[in-house]
């Protein structure tokens, strides 16, 4: 029992994001049913739930690397109208290389690991044209600058550097073109204690100095705590629950939720 | 009327040993590739009495253009004299009648392995060049589905990777032969594998170029006046060979594409490649009356 | 003159699904407060003090009722008001002083107490000075301020939360025991900062062990105990 929300009134600005009605099916299993979700420029979503609640599904469709059965997807930005899940091949493939921004648990998924750091970086700016090497060098230096990577190790290839380091690379090959939209799936599984910490504060920093709008998919609750300002709590390939993330860990409301914040915490 | 009148008399091959299915293949499928310079085209790749690997697609390209009154010219690494190339000078002549040459100015027809001639090259000649290895994008891409796709989408953003681990790794572009190179502002093409110094002879030639591959099945094409941009960033210029300042040891003919021979002192001594230009500059400074043509490159740099 | 805030019929219960089971923590509460007005929320342990504010922060979803919030961009609910609304408002008008700081792993304190003004757009340098000044001014020792509050006593973190919590005025600020483990001179430091916020027009409705610390600020107590007159004067703070 409690109140239904009202339509947002003070803040006039449009969701960058909105996912309406987003229906996926692999045979006869459900990955996701009628998904729904809205995203603010700057703001932080979570999105969490258990392995095969669909939320990396969802964040792959964000990247548009999978399309749902139904539903649509669209992004305020300038040039860009309809349903992105309609565009063809080519244009879904300029968009992800320069609107969105990914960084994937396993990073053999985002990194070329025998090319250098900086190389993985400066990928994304030819694919959208770059041609001067030195820009490319720089841009690729200030990039991976930004996501506090060691600069000496500018060239190293990735398959040398650590779980830590690697995502670094990931996350500077992310923000390299400054994207609307930065995705995360699941980036500090898998790493340190001490090195999720250090991840976790580069991504905070850049949230608080370029205020990228970003969604991240964690199993980690700790994780979401921390970074988000809203968390959309997923099973079975539905939403279960949306809320700001003090809200969803202070008084979750669905049964669900209420059995998740506890079990983790 | 007789059979006799309405067939043929029996010949134990097709002319130019292709037969006219075949011929009738390349043809379309080589002006397809004309029509999109630099794109690769597929082509059932028949056999000819010849390993794959050893110039059959340049050999089927020859064989489908040949005629009695074409001259013919093969080279091999510029050489008119190498085994494979003699073999298939003669192979194309016994199949087809057409006279051989070993001038680059009077063949109508050169197939060449890794090297276009020194001597610029006319709207009338045909330059036919065996490719080993067709896809530039193979060696980034290893699944050839998804690199035709790239073609597809001009998604070259891996080629241009490439080039910038090279000069991150070793200062400079390490790529030598089959340097990928755009062609007419849309298709990336692997020119072959000849040399860095033979590429911008294909920018705006005169000359067709139609490049082909028999293992790999398939044919691409320059045609003339068409853009060949070998892919350089724009603020580290393309750099052909360092031959333009040696000098051939037996022709003296200087600022061309050289073979070093190396000497027993350990030193090296330079040969032009291309052999019939050197015996040409033989028999001039001998004091025969041999025509010459022009050069693309002159006192060993291409004019730009 | 129309009140900051205006709560009208305001209920929370929680509902454990897991033990099939339901608890009202408060219900049906009614009280205004305005600009510049202080209210000493008080009522015995369990009577839902804290559950109030956080309520009123919307960390905890109300069940039922109106909470009237006069803010720049004219009145809204806050019991209904979307999330990124109640985001927006949390960054510029209202205020939420815990007891506990929310350190974060290899952020300085003076990053952390300079957070709430860079996210409201003011550039670091500035940013930064001001917060030493209010690092200062609750007596965190200079050589802390670049140091990692994860490592800090209690008493010291709570400095550097209260720092940061109090860095930038709000229309409305929710204090919740924010006395609790300070020492002496933190403690007459926080109030005097409060009474500045509260001449500035800051509306405040606090929870304190200790009311004596904030007595003076004291405009009006409301307890919350059940079946107890729900506002009394100021003169009567049981201290």
């Amino acid at each position: 029992m409690t109140l239904t929300l009202d339509a947002p009134r003070i803040v006039k600005t449009a969701p960058l994001v909105q996912i309406r009605g987003v229906n996926k099916s692999y045979g006869s299993v459900v990955a996701l049913r009628d998904v729904a979700a809205t995203v603010y420029p700057g703001e932080v979503l979570g999105i969490v739930g258990e392995s095969g609640s669909g939320k990396s599904t969802l964040l792959r469709m964000m990247n548009l690397e999978e399309t749902p059965d139904a539903g649509s997807y669209t992004l305020d930005l300038p040039d860009l109208d309809g349903n992105l899940f309609d565009l063809d091949r080519f244009a879904r493939r300029m968009l992800c290389a320069t609107r969105i921004g990914i960084v994937y648990q396993n990073p053999h998924l985002g990194l070329l690991m025998r090319h250098s750091s900086s190389g993985n970086v400066a990928e994304r700016l030819l694919v959208a044209g770059e041609r001067r090497f030195a820009v490319l060098r720089e841009k690729a230096r200030e990039a991976l600058a930004a996501s506090e990577f060691p600069l000496e190790r500018l060239d190293a290839p990735p398959i040398e550097l650590s779980g830590g380091m690697q995502q670094r690379v990931q996350l500077a090959k992310a923000i390299a073109l400054e994207p609307a939209l930065l995705l995360l799936d699941e980036p500090t599984t898998g790493l340190d204690v001490s090195v999720q910490a250090l991840v976790l504060d580069t991504l905070k920093r850049l949230q608080r100095d370029r205020h990228i709008t970003m969604v991240i998919v964690s199993h980690d609750l700790g994780v979401i705590r921390t970074l988000a300002d809203r968390v959309m709590v997923m099973r079975r390939g539905e939403v279960v629950e949306v809320g700001l993330a003090d809200q969803i860990f202070q008084d979750p409301q669905h049964p669900y939720t209420q059995q998740l914040v506890h079990a983790k915490l | 009327m007789t059979l006799a009148s309405l067939t043929k008399p029996w010949a134990p091959m097709s002319y130019g040993f292709l037969d006219a299915s075949a011929k009738r293949e390349l043809r379309r499928k080589m002006i397809k590739a004309v029509c999109v310079p630099g794109c690769q085209m597929p082509y059932a790749s028949r056999e000819v009495p010849m390993a794959r690997g050893w110039g059959t697609g340049g050999l089927q390209v020859s064989l489908t253009l040949i005629h009695p009154q074409m001259r013919v010219k093969v080279i091999d690494q510029g050489a008119d004299d190498s085994v494979n190339a003699a073999s298939i000078r003669r192979f194309l002549a016994r199949v087809s009648g057409a006279p051989a040459t070993l001038d680059t100015l009077e063949a109508d027809l050169i197939q060449s392995r890794h090297r276009i001639p020194e001597e610029i090259l006319r709207e009338d000649q045909v330059l036919v060049l065996q490719v080993p290895n067709p896809e530039p994008l193979r060696s980034v891409q290893p699944n050839m589905s998804i690199a035709r796709q790239m073609h597809g989408d001009a998604d070259y953003g891996r080629m241009w990777l490439q080039l910038y681990e090279q000069i991150v790794r070793s200062g400079r572009v390490m790529q030598g032969a089959s340097y990928p190179s755009m062609v007419n502002g849309r298709h990336v093409m692997t020119p072959s594998p000849i040399p860095r110094w033979d590429v911008p002879k294909l920018h705006m030639a005169q000359h067709l170029t139609i490049l082909s591959a028999g293992r790999e099945k398939r044919i691409f094409a320059v045609p003339p006046y068409t853009r060949v941009e070998p892919l350089v960033f724009d603020d580290v210029p393309y750099r052909v060979e360092e031959h333009g300042g040696l000098t051939c040891y037996r022709s003296g003919a200087k600022g061309f594409f050289m073979n070093e021979i190396p000497q027993g002192d350990g030193s090296s001594a330079y040969e032009v490649s291309d052999s019939e230009y050197g015996v040409k500059a033989i028999r001039t400074r001998d004091g025969e009356a041999i025509e010459t043509g022009e050069t693309w490159y002159k006192n060993g740099e291409m004019p730009q | 003159m129309t009140p900051v805030l205006d709560i009208r019929g305001l209920s929370k219960g929680f509902t454990m699904h897991h033990l099939g089971q339901g608890f009202a923590a408060f219900s049906d509460i009614s009280f205004a407060v305005n600009a510049g007005e202080f209210v000493l929320l008080k009522g015995a342990n369990g009577a839902g003090k804290s559950t109030l504010l956080r309520t009123l922060y919307r960390s905890y979803l109300p069940q039922a009722g109106q909470v009237l919030f006069q803010s720049a961009h004219g009145p809204i609910d806050l019991a209904r008001a979307a999330d990124i609304d109640i985001t927006y408002l949390r960054q510029t008008e209202i205020g939420f002083v815990t007891q506990f700081l929310v350190a974060r792993p290899r952020v300085s304190a003076e990053a952390l107490v300079a957070e709430p003004l860079r996210l409201a757009g003011m550039a670091e340098p500035e940013a930064l000075d001001t917060a030493r000044h209010w690092l200062q001014t609750f007596g965190v020792k200079d050589t802390l301020w670049p140091a990692y509050p994860t490592t800090f006593s209690g008493g010291e973190q709570q400095k550097v939360n209260l720092a940061r919590a109090l860095i930038r005025p709000h229309k409305l600020l929710l204090l919740d025991e924010p006395t609790a483990s300070l020492d002496a001179n933190a403690r007459a430091a926080l109030v005097r900062r409060l009474a500045d916020l509260k001449a500035q027009g800051t509306a405040m409705i606090g929870v304190f062990h200790h009311p004596g610390d904030v007595e003076h600020l004291i405009d009006r107590v409301i307890d919350l105990t059940p079946n107890a007159p729900l506002q009394e004067e100021r003169q009567d703070v049981a201290v």
